[in-house]
């Protein structure tokens, strides 16, 4: 028997996360559909060269927060299974090697020949299987039901999936490559040119990690970083590196857009809007409020990057059909093109967390058994000074511990 | 009576006795709480026994009896020139300059002594037969005055006649073809002035001078001038060697006004110079009466309309006290008006407003205390935010001083106000900005001065805005920061009471639940048993230090 945090399908308690999230983001945990069980069947192997691994430690994302939540679009159903075991970001043991999961589940993973367009060309997150083959739905490890997550004592995982993890890397180093390649992933795809001024709405996880990557692999001619809490401005000021950026709170974001853009705002309130803009915009955040900011300070066809997961949002779309402004998501990673050269994305991520110490962002464990507790620190990470939660799945029964 | 003169505190006091000069109060355990303003609201604080003391202003001159036989007198008798009859003939372009919306604080009643002195004018220009007459707001940099501003202060009917014809308008610093360049001072100051008035035969300028600041050349100097002149002295380094901005000789932002005037006369720009002044009867007879009254004479009415004041004031929130407290006019008298020759007249006015506001101190103090109103020249009918509230008290209540500044170098400024991080998006665009970006860099005025001015000042939407809407000038609040430039420099520490601890934290300096929390976190500063000085202040006062 294995000890896992499992997301079963209960309606009443998905409801009862719904509400009690709707006070205070990360209370679904106490109250949702996410158990912890020290009863689970171990998995079996989905095929002959799948391994087990032993998770160290396992991230919460801010899809993981959503689904715990009760707040994920209903577009995931069919991606993904029931039962499951949550935990995507992860760092694990294998025979004594320590290996992060790469944990989209495309046609390798899943023993689909020949391979989809989108795997072909290493696109591993656009892959067009994510409901077939040997494996039941699920869009990554940590949303399918065969395969488990990080959140246990217990997972399984294709070799395909797995990076060796770096001497140099300690755990919670491991743990943000896999964040740090969404992050990568999303400032790349925003395509960034040297004179470009460029906004990054959010300082969590994500937002920091882009503006790490941005600094990296494309600085622009002028950063602004949105964030709320003293400690994200702090972070962001130091991960924007030499190059520096300015940063705001997100009501002032519009107005600091126009600011490095030299140009105009037009209207007031909820109508403001710069008349020329921001080159990119790249939204960490993906609620309603941020893409409308995000549209009212991009310039007539400027692009915005959404790498927060949106979800069900109401925003006006004029601006984007007025501007031509183009919207581009931006989900997980494959392979990047950096210097006329195909690389892959966990490699370049590997790369920036060594490079600009984001393992620093992890701020706190929990045990697999305090998982209410973890769940309500990473739906108020901001407020209460927080970066990146995780849980360390060997620690069980033990105390949690803070840095 | 004039039938035109309020009844006033200094009537009444005439009954009595001559209107009482001002006083300093050693404080003693028998002194009552004292009265501070608190910007929206009032408050009463009890001082320290023993090391305290309060100054507090004259009470109202007696106000000219006859103001407008006053104004004509002064038109047909002036200091150092001609007659204005003389000065005016048919066929001449005539332009009359008139102070803005920023004075007199608060507003007076109508009729504004600029109504007054602009109709004594035009008659005179009228029976001239001078028909190219143009009225312009002299704002400079400040925002543009409303419709209703300039009919408040020039009157319905000369509004009506001159504005719908394009005669009376707001002064635009940022015309590129509504301003000359009319060279330099022999320090190198550029000369900027209105195109208009500068190709005049004549610049009659109606000054309202509610401070010593006030009038003299910085009436045309700065006034009917743009970004391009006035850089030269608002300034830091300018602002830091005016010591005070109130003391006309002690003061390098005159010297440069003053500079720049003797550029406008070599050009022969002909100024016939206007000033005016007002005693400080800023609330009449009315209930409002006790705010100007010394405590230990309020009677037992003055406490009960106090208390009712204050809590009414209390229970309303910050909308609804904006809508009340700019209806306030204030029944100001006129107590002096001459006109002629620009120095000559500036000398004399001084003079008068020294006589209103002046009150002899001995000694500086460790410690100076102002309550800081709900207005400064720059919030009329808008918001006072935190870079006014710097401006207010480190730059005007804080240069109100001749010989020495009230608290000794290296002492501690208390100021009681609100400071919350609002602003008027119309009025003050860029102050927003100001306080968002400029403020969270830093507060040192020449790293400000150095890294952002010139950005500001070129802002196109700024500038847009200005010219456009009823904004003040992008480069505006750097001056107002600027303004408190030389209090920076000499003092050690400011303290913000009731403010808003994070914007107080913005403007670099600390926040204080209370009286006694700030006091006691001055003696960090300058040691144990400080000497406190509170500078009651409105109405106007200020100190010749000795």
């Amino acid at each position: 028997m294995t000890e896992a945090l499992v997301f079963e399908r209960d309606l009443v308690r998905f409801g009862a996360a719904r509400v009690a999230s709707g006070w205070r983001p990360g209370a679904g945990g106490g109250v949702g559909p996410l158990r912890h069980r020290n009863d689970v069947e171990p998995l079996e192997l989905p095929g002959p060269d799948w391994v087990r691994l032993a998770p160290r430690l396992s991230g919460i994302c801010g899809s993981d927060l959503s689904a715990v939540d009760g707040r994920s679009s209903r577009w995931f159903e069919a991606i993904v299974s029931m039962p499951f075991v949550p935990g995507h970001e992860v760092v694990a043991d294998l025979d004594g090697r320590r290996v992060v999961v790469e944990p989209v589940l495309g046609c390798v993973t899943r023993g689909i020949e020949p391979v989809c367009g989108a795997c072909a060309a290493g696109h591993l997150g656009n892959c067009e299987h994510l409901a077939h083959g040997c494996l039941d739905a699920g869009l990554q490890t940590g949303f399918c039901c065969d395969t488990g997550g990080g959140w246990s004592t217990d997972m399984v995982a294709h070799p395909s999936q797995l990076h060796d993890v770096p001497d140099e890397h300690d755990d919670a180093a491991a743990v943000m490559i896999e964040p740090a390649a969404c992050a990568t992933h999303g400032a790349l795809a925003a395509g960034v040119q040297p004179d470009d001024a460029v906004a990054v709405i959010g300082a969590g996880t994500m937002g920091l990690g882009v503006v790490a990557a941005l600094a990296r692999w494309t600085p622009p001619r002028h950063l602004v970083v949105a964030a709320k809490h003293e400690h994200q401005t702090a972070w962001a000021h130091e991960l924007a590196g030499p190059a520096g950026c300015t940063t705001v709170e997100p009501a002032e974001l519009v107005r600091a857009a126009r600011r490095v853009t030299a140009s105009m705002i037009l209207g007031d309130g909820a109508h403001a809007r710069t008349t020329g803009g921001l080159d990119v915009t790249i939204d960490c955040v993906g609620s309603a409020d941020s893409l409308r900011a995000a549209l009212a300070m991009t310039r007539p066809r400027g692009r915005v990057v959404m790498v927060g997961m949106p979800g069900v949002t109401t925003v006006d779309l004029t601006p984007l059909w007025q501007r031509e402004i183009s919207v581009t998501g931006a989900y997980t990673y494959g392979t990047q093109v950096l210097g006329g050269q195909s690389i892959r994305t966990f490699d370049l991520a590997a790369e920036l967390v060594a490079a600009a110490g984001l393992g620093r962002l992890v701020t706190a464990t929990y045990p697999l058994d305090r998982a209410a507790e973890a769940i309500a620190h990473a739906g108020g990470a901001g407020r209460r000074g927080a970066v990146k939660i995780a849980f360390a799945p060997a620690t069980s029964e033990s105390r949690s511990t803070s840095r | 009576m004039s039938p035109t003169t309020p009844s006033s505190p200094a009537r009444r006091n005439r009954a009595r006795t001559a209107p009482r000069p001002g006083l300093v109060l050693e404080v003693d355990r028998s002194t009552p709480p004292v009265l501070l303003h608190h910007g929206e609201q009032l408050r009463l604080e009890k001082l320290p026994a023993g090391r305290s003391r309060i100054i507090y202003p004259p009470e109202p001159l007696e106000p000219i009896e006859h103001p407008d036989a006053a104004i004509r007198r002064a038109l047909l008798e002036p200091i150092d020139s001609d007659p204005l009859p003389a000065l005016l003939f048919a066929g001449m372009k005539l332009t009359i300059a008139f102070d803005d919306v920023s004075l007199p604080l608060p507003p007076m009643r109508r009729p504004d002594v600029r109504q007054r002195v602009i109709e004594a004018v035009l008659d005179l220009a009228a029976e001239a037969g001078v028909d190219d007459v143009h009225l312009i707001a002299a704002l400079a940099l400040h925002r543009r005055m409303t419709e209703a501003e300039l009919r408040h202060a020039v009157g319905d009917r000369v509004y009506d006649a001159f504005a719908p014809r394009g005669q009376l308008y707001n002064h635009d610093a940022e015309d590129p073809d509504g301003l000359v360049l009319l060279g330099e001072t022999r320090h190198g100051e550029e000369v900027q002035i209105s195109k208009r008035a500068a190709e005049s035969d004549l610049i009659v300028y109606v000054n309202l001078n509610l401070v010593s600041m006030d009038g003299g050349w910085k009436s045309t100097a700065t006034g009917l001038s743009g970004y391009q002149a006035l850089r030269h002295h608002h300034n830091v380094k300018t602002m830091r060697h005016s010591t005070s901005f109130m003391d006309r000789d002690n003061s390098e932002l005159h010297a440069s006004n003053w500079r720049q005037g003797e550029v406008l006369r070599s050009a022969g720009i002909n100024v016939f110079q206007i000033e005016t002044t007002v005693n400080n009867d800023l609330y009449g007879d009315g209930p409002m009466a006790v705010l100007a009254k010394r405590e230990w004479e309020w009677t037992v009415r003055d406490r009960a309309t106090f208390m009712g004041a204050r809590a009414g004031l209390d229970r309303m929130g910050p909308p609804a006290r904006r809508k009340v407290l700019p209806r306030w006019r204030a029944p100001y008298g006129l107590t002096s008006v001459q006109a002629g020759e620009v120095e000559a007249v500036h000398k004399v006015t001084t003079e008068n407003v020294y006589r209103q506001q002046m009150v002899a101190v001995e000694g500086q103090t460790d410690v100076l205390l102002f309550g800081l109103p709900y207005i400064s020249p720059y919030n009329v009918d808008s918001i006072m935010n935190p870079i006014l509230v710097h401006c207010l008290g480190l730059g005007y209540f804080f240069n109100m001083y001749r010989g020495k500044p009230l608290v000794r170098e290296g002492g501690v400024l208390i100021l009681s106000h609100p400071t919350t991080p609002e602003f008027h998006p119309v009025h003050h665009p860029s102050y927003i900005d100001f306080f968002e970006e400029v403020l969270a860099d830093t507060t040192d005025p020449e790293l400000i001065e150095q890294r952002y001015e010139k950005r500001y000042a070129e802002d196109e939407w700024y500038r847009h805005l200005y010219r456009t809407g009823h904004a003040y000038h992008g480069v505006h609040p750097f001056y107002m920061w600027y303004w408190g430039a030389h209090a920076l420099a000499h003092l050690g520490g400011v303290i913000i009471v009731g403010g808003d601890p994070a914007t107080v934290r913005r403007l670099g300096y600390r926040p204080a639940s209370t009286l006694a929390d700030a006091l006691e976190m001055a003696t960090d500063i300058v040691g144990p048993q400080p000497s406190l000085t509170y500078f009651k202040n409105p109405p106007l006062v200020m100190a010749d230090v000795s």
